[in-house]
């Protein structure tokens, strides 16, 4: 009788174990596929002129993303010459000043931004720069970006400063090196490659955002390098190439995919290796 | 006597210059509501709680409803909560409890690039490999056998509730498997050995750890993941078949409040522009309680595990 309720329970157990199994490798066989299909299908497009040329119209061959490719640079670079600045001296204030009521409401502002939906951000740029300018730019695209850049960074500055011990600020302020120096030069400097792979992190998440994009940089065929026009980038060359309905758009969507996908991976892969080797 | 701050003019002007940037994200988030609240205003007179419960999407007549977008958003996130919470879940346990020390990092390296695709890349592979997978594999066999079934019923073309779902889940996975590994890590190592030298399998050892400690844990995972879910736009416009209807069958077209704005935004104004906008305010504020209700569920486990309980 009790061989077979220990039998019993130890088939329960190599059972459980083998459906643990398979949910792991379900877990990450979509990995796999998706990469899969990005390096076969993408590399059937993916030749020098994607890199360099402007697109063709459809069913003419060749072609490239150029123009998106360096949409999606300024872009980037531009939500963040505002935005590393706003966030990261958000971060400081909170790690460093930030008691009381007033911080308190800055914290739930960030949590609160960190939650909103990518897109309600492009309806906030396209309401506030796009409907007065009359016309849609990257300049709306980038204030779009910012508003998810931003709370990431403020969130990652404040916990790396945090993670610096009181002990190093009182070492630094004991020498009698003003507050606000020991801050910048000896706890921002501590916690520096912590904040520099947040900023990485929240670079590579805005690089493949694509829905804050589409009424507000919205992208364009040609070369645009004018800030308050409409601009291309990558995401939204790969959104509208798969989208159509051309056999020839859609490799092109693969193979933009492909470019976009390696940019992002490798900041992200970047961020990481960063912080590894510091610890 | 001179390390208190605001002595050094210096020290104040520093202080006060990061305040003030604290203060610019303070004010931009205040703004997107206020912004939101305000463009939304002309539909909400209009249309009022209506608004929410009426079925027609018709910008030629003017007249707008909510109910099908939403209808779409909440059954494409259950679907993808119903598929992903078991899956994240077993695999969380399996790295947890029985993978060899060095599987760890890889696997969770994996669900961290899992994480990093840009939701359009997603898209992508779900119209081009997942629809035709899901189509032929299993669309079509279940609809045939099972059509008389209310949730799958055909005609089957493809694009439909289920692959925004499965899509969604795919997305979410990374979120609720890492959220449910730092679960299962606040449970007392003892407590687990404490079962195990009863005599009790590792399947029992799990059962009575996971019952006694992880349940709320597991749902606030649950919630943070519906949170992301409500929210996602890309991936699901490229899979949902965009029809503004509501249908039983997981099997037909749908729509999703996200979806729709990232369709008719750009070429929306008057009236059609401000529904948009209202059903962002919707989505947004939907969205934000359901991350802040998962926020505070999982801190509440963290500080009682950080006590010791």
């Amino acid at each position: 009788m009790t061989g077979t309720i220990t039998f019993r329970r130890k088939a329960a157990d190599r059972v459980m174990k083998w459906v643990f199994i398979l949910c792991a490798l379900l877990v990450v066989l979509p990995l796999f596929l998706i990469f899969f299909d990005l390096v076969i299908k993408g590399a059937k497009e993916l030749r020098w002129s994607l890199l360099v040329d402007l697109p063709h119209p459809v069913g003419e061959p060749g072609g490239g993303i150029a123009n998106g490719i360096l949409g999606t640079v300024v872009i980037t670079l531009l939500t963040m010459t505002w935005s590393v600045p706003v966030a990261v001296m958000s971060g400081i204030y909170l790690a460093e000043y930030g008691r009381g009521k007033f911080a308190s409401a800055v914290r739930f502002a960030v949590d609160t931004l960190t939650g909103v939906p990518s897109i309600i951000m492009g309806i906030f740029a396209y309401v506030l720069l796009v409907l007065p300018m009359k016309r849609f730019s990257a300049w709306a695209g980038a204030a779009a970006l910012s508003m998810i850049f931003i709370p990431v960074v403020v969130r990652t500055t404040e916990d790396m400063l945090r993670t610096v011990p009181t002990t190093v600020r009182e070492a630094a302020l004991a020498l009698g090196i003003a507050r606000w120096k020991a801050t910048l030069r000896i706890t921002v400097r501590t916690a520096w490659p912590g904040i520099l792979t947040g900023i990485l992190l929240a670079m590579s998440r805005i690089i493949g955002e694509t829905a804050p994009l589409l009424f507000t940089a919205l992208g364009n065929q040609f070369w645009q390098t004018k800030l308050d026009q409409p601009m291309a980038a990558m995401p939204l060359q790969v959104f509208t190439y798969a989208i159509s309905p051309y056999e020839d758009w859609h490799d092109k969507a693969w193979a933009a995919a492909l470019v976009l996908i390696t940019m992002v991976l490798l900041i992200n892969i970047a961020a990481r290796v960063l912080t590894r080797e510091k610890r | 006597m001179a390390l208190k701050t605001g002595r050094n003019p210096k020290d104040l002007a520093f202080e006060k210059a990061s305040a003030f940037f604290a203060f610019v994200v303070l004010f931009l988030t205040v703004l997107l509501f206020a912004v939101l609240l305000r463009e939304s205003l002309p539909a909400l007179r209009k249309f009022g709680a209506s608004f929410v419960v009426s079925g027609t999407w018709d910008p030629v007549a003017d007249r707008y409803g909510a109910l099908p977008f939403i209808y779409g958003t909440l059954v494409s996130s259950l679907l993808a909560l119903l598929i992903a919470v078991p899956l994240s879940v077993g695999a969380a346990i399996f790295i947890n409890e029985f993978a060899p020390p060095w599987l760890k990092s890889p696997v969770s390296l994996l669900a961290e690039l899992l994480a990093a695709i840009p939701s359009v890349i997603y898209g992508l592979w779900g119209i081009f490999v997942l629809v035709p997978i899901l189509r032929d594999l299993f669309m079509k066999p279940v609809a045939k056998y099972l059509g008389w079934f209310p949730f799958f019923k055909g005609p089957v073309y493809g694009p439909s509730m289920l692959a925004a779902g499965v899509l969604l889940a795919i997305m979410i996975i990374p979120f609720i498997l890492s959220v449910t590994r730092e679960v299962l890590a606040t449970v007392p190592q003892r407590q687990k050995e404490a079962v195990l030298s009863l005599g009790g399998t590792r399947w029992e050892m799990i059962r009575i750890v996971i019952g006694q400690h992880c349940v709320p844990g597991i749902f606030g995972a649950t919630v943070l993941g519906l949170g992301r879910a409500l929210g996602e736009t890309m991936a699901v416009t490229m899979v949902i078949g965009n029809r503004p209807e509501i249908f039983a069958s997981v099997f037909q077209q749908g729509y999703s409040m996200a979806a729709v704005i990232a369709n008719e935004f750009a070429e929306a104004g008057g009236l059609q522009l401000s529904s948009l906008i209202l059903i962002g305010l919707l989505l947004m504020l939907v969205t934000l309680i359901v991350n802040l209700g998962a926020k505070g569920m999982l801190s509440r486990i963290v500080a009682r595990a950080e006590r010791g309980i």
